[in-house]
């Protein structure tokens, strides 16, 4: 692994990102640029095992990212008792009437011979269940949406460690993707793009609109850390030891003890954030490098081949004997838990919840952005295009600042134009990744770092 | 008197407000149907098409107020209609010189096009934020109410009332026009008919004859028209903002879909059934029931099928359905 090339780039633009923004800005703000990097990276891998290896067109990247997000709050926060006894009992029947309806759609849809009007008694069952699911669940909803509104009026979760939930994301991720491929994989590649875009829609609506279950807009803060917490270093012998260990030759020049003292404290408030991102960088930089190992392992093997071979030729691949159907709704589900995994992460990171946040441009197409950049078919392009796509999605409005003032220096401070332009600086990122996209689809559509063909 | 009044609570809450929205629907559905119909791809950047040309119809609108000029009655935005119409001409073929034409000559796939569409769509929405910001603008002047409903109340001696606005019935009004010059063109000129052969068989129409480049333009130019009167409708009636205007791309590719794609008429009919149901499943029909039902039989529940957040999911929803039983749409698709 380490002799491949592609492995030496990816990585090296990686480090060089991360020391000149510490260098030039804050190794705070490199820190947090690597962890959402690494973040990124993970989600483009998950887009690049669809896109790249089979061909999928998935545009409901920002529906499992949300997923992976709501599986963080079901699975760290705390259970709200009182919400529970108040109204639990009426969602665990509703959830036990949804699963019959699913279950009894699947069996009609197996058992009964194809006839003619059988697609429309299905249609007719799924009708009928939304407003009967309605009526059963919906006393309890409010009942449990109307206990202590302000500060929780949802039923909680499980008071797990919350990198338990990293993995119930995937899981879950993995589930829907499965109903999603079941409905929408046997779809052309710009139907399905335009479904899946549907769907993540949908998904974001029940997020963003079931208190009961994610608090929706009212957002989830405070969420549980997989790393300690800044005030908890700040207060710890070994961290204030290890922070005067590195400093020692700042700390040395100093002689009056108060200003020493003084010194030394704001070192250790600065250094607890730094120290904080760092463990949270390890943290993903495993998850990366975990899931690049499996991947890589994968795209090597047999059954990479196959998934390759569907890709280029369907046809082909189905006279060879291949499943492809079965096929293809693996590798969506494999490709989904990985982007839940990520969207677990993502929230994990942030320590808060916001369902409102999850818009197509910053979840879903950004994501592509990244993948078709990076390279389509390759781990490390993945990787690769996830670093730079967010270096430039992060650093576009610094830059796009510095240009503005160099063309607009002879204006005067309150022209309009100049202010105008200074206001709308967030924008250009936009700008940057649509050029920066059309350029590379067109002279490079391969990515920056092209699919390696192996011949055997 | 109660059935009276019932059809008119129908009539504010559904008929209106559907045919409304419905005609805006269906002008961009139109608009996304010929580009797939035509140039084979589904054009994500639509929706801030729509919003450019919105803009500069928006910055032309503020430049004729502050000369002082009005429509009178009606809202200037529509004598600023022209030059926002040309601008977002202007920039489609831009966009389809750098951009599409390399791709069509390539022949790539329409996964490639959708890719740099997507492009394209990030480049517009930086243009138009960069323009004009993100944030709600609401443009309407003129004459805003035809009808109020306290007037229609006090002229028929109804419990219901019924709204018009004046944005509603020009929105009515200019889509019948726009539509009927459309599907008059497609119909009855040689060069429509030249465009739908196109669109039928590439190569058929290439033999015999037609200039594809000439139909390429000239698709271009409708799509443009129809993209800045779209969402001008759309903005006069509600407000512009650029983020509505990207979301608004998903009921309108519900509608070209649910229409059967390539199909102009079935993209109009697929923009009112979108609409429609979107309306139709959230209203709550307490207060319809209450007036036709017997006293004491009234239902004591809102009698709604779905709560209004989940508006946009349903039209996402009828996609779903109408891809798994019908993936060629209502109407057949792929003819124009």
């Amino acid at each position: 692994m380490i002799k491949n090339s592609d492995f030496k780039i990816c990585f090296s633009v990686m480090t060089v990102l991360t020391i000149l923004v510490g260098l030039f800005q804050s190794w705070g703000i490199a820190l947090s640029m690597l962890n959402l990097c690494l973040i990124s990276a993970v989600m483009a891998m998950g887009v690049n095992i669809q896109w790249g290896f089979a061909g999928l067109i998935n545009f409901g990247v920002m529906g499992f990212l949300a997923i992976g997000g709501l599986a963080t709050i079901l699975v760290s926060v705390p259970p709200v008792p009182e919400a529970w006894s108040a109204g639990g009992l009426g969602i665990l029947i509703s959830g036990i009437f949804l699963v019959a309806v699913v279950f009894s759609v699947l069996i009609i849809n197996k058992k009964i011979p194809n006839h003619k009007y059988k697609n429309y008694f299905i249609f007719f069952i799924i009708i009928l269940s939304i407003p009967l699911l309605k009526f059963i669940a919906g006393p309890s909803i409010s009942k449990i949406e109307s206990i202590n509104a302000a500060t929780s009026g949802f039923l909680g979760g499980a008071n797990l460690p919350i990198i338990f939930s990293w993995f119930v994301g995937a899981i879950l991720c993995a589930l829907v993707a499965f109903v999603v491929g079941k409905v929408c994989l046997g779809l052309r590649s710009d139907y399905l793009a335009i479904s899946t875009l549907l769907v993540s829609g949908i998904i974001i609506t029940i997020v963003k609109h079931e208190e009961w279950l994610s608090r929706g807009v009212k957002n989830v803060i405070g969420l549980k850390r997989p790393v300690p917490y800044e005030v908890d270093l700040q207060n710890s012998e070994w961290f204030i030891k290890l922070v005067e260990f590195f400093n020692s030759s700042k700390l040395l020049n100093i002689l009056d003890p108060d200003e020493k003292i003084s010194l030394l404290n704001q070192l250790v408030i600065t250094s607890s954030g730094v120290f904080v991102k760092l463990c949270f960088s390890l943290l993903f930089l495993v998850v990366v490098i975990t899931i690049l190992y499996f991947s890589e392992k994968a795209l090597n093997s047999p059954w990479g081949r196959m998934m390759r071979a569907i890709r280029d030729n369907e046809e082909a691949a189905k006279a060879m004997g291949k499943n492809v159907v079965k096929q293809h709704l693996f590798i969506f589900m494999l490709g989904s838990a990985i982007i839940g995994f990520a969207g677990a992460m993502l929230v994990t990171y942030d320590g808060l919840f916001t369902p409102s946040s999850y818009q197509p441009l910053r979840y879903t197409f950004l994501i592509w952005v990244m993948v078709l950049l990076g390279g389509t078919g390759n781990n490390y392009g993945a990787i690769l295009g996830g670093f730079v796509v967010w270096f430039i999605w992060i650093q576009s409005a610094p830059f796009a600042l510095l240009v503005i003032n160099i063309f607009t220096n002879h204006l005067d401070e309150t022209n309009y134009i100049k202010e105008h332009l200074l206001n709308s600086v967030p924008y250009f990122r936009y700008l940057m990744m649509g050029l920066g996209l059309l350029l590379v689809m067109r002279y490079r559509p391969k990515g920056l770092l092209p699919e390696k063909i192996i011949k055997n | 008197m109660d059935f009276l009044n019932s059809i008119i609570l129908l009539t504010n809450f559904i008929v209106v407000p559907g045919i409304t929205y419905g005609s805006q629907l269906a002008l961009g559905a139109i608009g996304v149907t010929l580009i797939y119909g035509v140039l084979r791809f589904a054009n994500f950047a639509y929706g801030d098409l729509m919003a450019f040309g919105t803009m500069i119809v928006i910055l032309v609108t503020w430049f004729l107020q502050s000369k002082g000029i009005t429509f009178g009655l009606l809202p200037t935005a529509l004598l600023a209609l022209p030059v926002g119409i040309l601008l977002t001409i202007a920039v489609s073929l831009f966009f389809d010189k750098t951009v599409f034409e390399y791709y069509r000559n390539k022949k790539s796939d329409p996964v490639t096009f959708i890719v740099v569409s997507l492009g394209i769509m990030f480049v517009l929405n930086a243009v138009v934020r960069i323009i004009i910001g993100p944030n709600d603008i609401n443009f309407m002047d003129g004459h805003k109410f035809i009808m109020k409903a306290r007037e229609f109340k006090q002229m028929t001696g109804l419990n219901e009332g019924l709204a018009l606005k004046s944005t509603q019935v020009i929105t009515l009004i200019t889509t019948i026009i726009t539509c009927s010059i459309l599907f008059y063109f497609l119909n009855k000129t040689k060069t429509g008919k030249s465009m739908r052969a196109y669109s039928n068989n590439e190569d058929l129409a290439l033999l015999s004859g037609i200039d594809p480049k000439k139909i390429v333009l000239l698709t271009w130019i409708i799509v443009s028209i129809l993209a800045t009167v779209a969402g001008t409708l759309y903005g006069l009636d509600k407000s512009f903002k650029p983020f509505t205007y990207f979301n608004n791309l998903l009921p309108i590719f519900a509608a070209t879909i649910v229409g059967g794609i390539g199909n102009p008429l079935g993209a109009f009919y697929g923009g009112f059934l979108i609409a429609f149901s979107e309306i139709g499943l959230t209203y709550a029909y307490k207060k319809f029931f209450k007036y036709l039902m017997p006293e004491g039989l009234e239902p004591s529940t809102l009698i709604q099928f779905i709560s209004t957040d989940y508006k946009f999911a349903i039209s996402f929803a009828i996609l779903i359905v109408v891809l798994i039983f019908r993936p060629n749409g209502i109407f057949k698709g792929k003819v124009i």
